[in-house]
């Protein structure tokens, strides 16, 4: 079945509800393409959400999915992978879900490098609480709980991963459809943790990162002499605050994903009828 | 002679009081004995006073006692601190060479026996076997052969080396030889003598009872935040998950914790997180959502002391509130609370079953006490044989078929008449569906559809309604089943109360005694609370959380029994509080 799944299949009869021109729309599609390109079906496929306008997309999509609460997808992510190895987990959420009341988990699910996908749909606002600041919101950026600006430096995703021993650190623009594909594909094809920003405007509450600001601002690394296995250069650009990249920031060839560096092999869903053959040693321990 | 005999060690916490105190207590057991310890700690690693105290017998002890026939002392304060329990031929083993012991009172009628540990145990190899020694001097005055002693060192250092093994039984030896050279006619009139038997036993703490029922019920995963006195349960499953291909998670915090369990039932797997009452907090917007998707995971709760941080290491059965009333809006569950360490290991077994079967989170609760008290079991107690493995409605790829609307797709959350939907694991074909904490269609949809709604939550009591159908939730029964006044408990104190039972006078109020382990859903004591005079409710906490819960089940005033202090209750003096209380 799988090589003939197309990105439709992935997609559920459910309309989304996002506002007309909302970036996630483009996110979404590529995150379908890529799976389906990777070679995956619904019955496969697990897609954990978080909580935001972003968070809604497990609605729109089709393939086993859970959507859980504000902040904690990348554990459940972690849990659904540990307990079979053979699904494709990808997890998806917002700005504020994962830098902001996630932000420990991105830390820790960075490192523990488990053999799944992030993407993260950055439009430097919450959207579904109508407007307020973000962690990735600018310093300046006035908001109704933020009237002068957050007067704090942005957070810096792609930083923040990269120090955390992150392996896959990819961006992209919701609205340059193929690369935002490819680069999630590659994310997905990465062995580990690919971590996938996304800039995905919000049109209503946020009229200052918006597809033009992203048009005239992106640099596709694709176009330069940047090469993603080599620390230092991924380092320089990331701390880059002046420019917007697109691409492979950075990408361990050698990472070992989490499951294969603890043996974790087997499909834990399968168990015996009752007492596991041998269970009368784990009584004899305590003789 | 009483049939019980009462040993401690105390000292300063790093002193290897533990340990030590553990080295003796499977010596008793490999010896046949029935053992029960109780540990004293502070929640300083260092710097903090600390004590195990080990009661055994030949028959069964279930709780501990305000005695001690033998003490180690370390310090000073192992001393002041058990003033009280000290009797008239108590023994007192300690090393007047150490500079803080050398001024030692002996209070009257008590025998001091001065031991120079520390350079007994340079002698057999290095002063870190000073406790060793103790022990070895602690054989003689009880004339219990030192051969167990020595297997019980085997079994503790055996896999450090042989000839650590070597030293440390020859460090027992010299403490137990300069006993008999030096104190032969005050061992002589001691009391005590601790015969063996041939009996088998299993010396078990709860914490590892809990974990051991979760490899019996085929728990594959397990993440959890380290918290006392939970942090038992993940340290046994570490290491011993993974022989069956399971795995260990050590969290970032609880909320990834019970994210990540959720995460791995959702998948499919057996999946249990454990933690205390602060942990409890954190998870419980998380259990809202297991509770909402419908997915089956079984939550540990480890009770200590609160609120807030509380006392950690301080024991109180506080949390029955939050564990059956915590989280916004209204949480279908089940909340389980094993009554003694044995018990942690079946109602462990029963808490995965329960939550696979009515796919809802189960609380398992347990307490402090309970968690880090060991206790002599006949192997016969985790009778493995009797395991029984129910993953109830688990739909494979054909039975999936039965449960897809007209359109193909599967009702994840149909509302069917016992409450109970079919559950497609990820990778089954066409069941592929969303799950969420949402209010939703049979689809897994969000809604706010008015009659959708009412549909889905009838839907989910009706799981609780089917389930106190077709389960057993009867309570334990002891004590004489026609007597006037009845004694209800929960949790830990059963062994405690049982014993309290056996120390009472002839002519004390009889009672009937129902220890509950279930408490939701949990057994209706209306009958039996009509058919008393007088309803007493024994429980470890302030406000009587669990005497509130039966007035309002039974429309009937009980009175309470209550232990707030951080020490849990003693035999002796919960004979004495329900004789008084029953007068
Ligand atoms: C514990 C908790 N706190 C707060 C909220 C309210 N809330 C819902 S979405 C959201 C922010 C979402 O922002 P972001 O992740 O950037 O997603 P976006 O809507 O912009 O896609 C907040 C604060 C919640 N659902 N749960
Ligand atoms: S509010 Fe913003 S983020 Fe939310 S749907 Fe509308 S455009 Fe998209």
């Amino acid at each position: 079945m799988s090589s003939e799944t197309r990105f439709i299949d992935f997609k559920s009869d459910k309309q989304p509800t996002w506002c007309p021109g909302c970036g996630d729309f483009g996110t979404m599609n590529g995150m379908m393409k890529a799976l389906a390109n990777t070679g995956n079906d619904p019955d496969n496929t697990f897609v954990v959400a978080g909580i935001g306008c972003s968070g809604k997309i497990g609605t729109y999509m089709h393939s086993y999915a859970l959507h859980g609460v504000h902040g904690r997808a990348l554990p459940v992510g972690t849990g659904v992978k540990m307990a079979n190895p053979d699904l494709e987990v990808m997890v998806a959420g917002g700005d504020g879900d994962g830098y902001s009341i996630g932000s420990g988990h991105f830390i820790h699910a960075v490192r523990r490098n488990v053999d799944m996908s992030y993407v993260v749909m950055d439009n430097r606002i919450y959207g579904l609480t109508k407007g307020q600041a973000s962690p990735t919101s600018r310093e300046d950026f006035e908001t109704a709980t933020t009237p002068q600006g957050p007067k704090q430096p942005p957070v810096n995703p792609l930083a923040l991963a990269l120090s955390a021993g992150g392996t896959f650190i990819a961006q992209s623009f919701a609205s340059d459809a193929q690369r935002h594909a490819e680069l999630v594909q590659q994310a997905i094809e990465h062995d580990g943790f690919g971590f996938v920003n996304v800039f995905s405007p919000c049109v209503t509450f946020n009229d200052t990162d918006t597809y033009d600001y992203f048009r005239d601002n992106l640099t596709d690394l694709a176009e330069t002499d940047h090469d993603a296995s080599d620390f230092d250069q991924a380092k320089e650009r990331i701390l880059d605050g002046d420019s917007e990249y697109q691409g492979v920031l950075y990408q361990d060839e050698n990472s070992v994903p989490y499951h294969e560096a603890h043996g974790v092999t087997e499909d834990m869903t399968e168990i015996p009828d009752g007492a596991p053959e041998n269970a009368t040693d784990l009584v004899r321990e305590f003789y | 002679m009483p049939a019980d005999f009462n040993w401690a060690i105390g000292g300063e916490a790093g002193d290897g009081i533990d340990s030590t105190g553990k080295i003796f207590a499977r010596a008793l057991s490999r010896a046949g004995r029935h053992v029960f310890t109780s540990k004293d700690f502070a929640s300083r690693i260092r710097g903090g006073y600390t004590a195990y105290k080990v009661r055994t017998a030949i028959d069964p002890v279930e709780s501990t006692v305000d005695r001690l026939d033998v003490l180690i002392a370390l310090t000073q304060r192992t001393v002041d601190e058990n003033l009280e329990e000290l009797h008239e031929g108590s023994v007192i083993i300690y090393d007047g060479e150490r500079t803080s012991m050398q001024d030692l009172e002996i209070p009257d009628g008590m025998v001091g026996m001065d031991v120079p540990l520390k350079s007994l145990a340079e002698d057999a190899g290095g002063a870190i076997m000073r406790n060793i020694v103790a022990l070895g001097a602690a054989c003689e005055v009880t004339d219990f052969p030192i051969e167990h002693l020595a297997s019980s060192l085997e079994k503790r250092f055996g896999d450090k080396g042989q000839s650590i093994v070597e030293n440390n039984k020859a460090a027992a030896d010299l403490g137990a030889e300069f006993v008999e050279e030096n104190y032969e006619a005050a061992s002589a009139e001691f009391e005590y003598e601790l015969e063996t038997t041939d009996e088998n036993y299993v010396l078990i703490n709860g914490d590892e009872a809990i974990g051991m029922g979760a490899l019996a019920a085929g728990c594959r995963f397990y993440s959890g935040y380290p918290i006392t006195p939970a942090t038992d349960v993940m340290e046994y499953l570490t290491g011993r998950l993974e022989r069956y291909g399971g795995h260990v998670v050590q969290a970032e915090d609880e909320l990834s914790a019970i994210n990540m369990a959720l995460g791995a039932a959702r998948a499919g797997a057996r999946s249990m997180t454990a933690t205390s009452g602060p942990g409890i907090d954190l998870m419980t917007e998380t259990f809202g959502l297991v509770a909402q998707s419908e997915t089956p995971l079984v939550i540990c709760d480890v009770m200590r002391s609160g609120p807030s941080t509380g006392m950690p290491t301080k024991q109180e059965q506080g949390d029955l509130n939050m564990t059956l009333y915590g989280g916004h809006g209204e949480i279908p569950r089940f909340v389980v609370a094993p009554t003694t360490i044995a018990e942690c290991f079946w109602k462990t077994v029963e808490a995965f079953n329960y939550a696979e079967k009515y796919q809802t989170p189960v609380y398992l609760v347990s307490d402090l006490e309970m968690a880090v008290t060991e206790q002599t079991f006949p192997p016969e107690a985790f009778d493995m044989d009797e395991v029984e493995i129910d993953r109830g409605k688990l739909v494979d790829e054909d039975e999936v078929e039965e449960w897809l609307d007209e359109e193909g797709r599967f009702r994840a959350h149909a509302a069917t008449e016992d409450g109970i939907s079919p559950r497609a694991k990820p990778g089954t074909t066409d069941g592929a569906h969303m799950s969420t904490g949402l209010e939703h269609n049979e689809l897994g949809r969000r809604t706010e559809d008015t009659e959708v709604r009412m549909e889905q939550v009838h839907k989910r009591e009706r799981k609780v309604e089917t389930a106190k159908e077709r389960e057993d939730w009867s309570p334990r029964e002891f004590g004489n089943p026609d007597a006037d006044n009845l004694v209800v408990s929960w949790g830990s104190n059963e062994g405690t109360i049982n014993e309290a039972m056996d120390l009472m006078d002839e002519d004390a109020p009889e009672f009937r005694f129902l220890s509950v382990p279930y408490l939701f859903p949990r057994p209706d004591l209306t009958e039996a609370f009509e058919a008393a005079e007088q309803v007493v409710v024994v429980e470890c906490n302030a406000t009587g959380q669990f005497a509130d819960v039966l007035e309002h089940d039974t429309l009937q005033r009980v009175d309470r029994v209550n232990k707030y202090n951080g020490v849990g209750f003693k035999a002796d003096e919960l004979a004495a509080e329900i004789t008084e209380v029953l007068q």
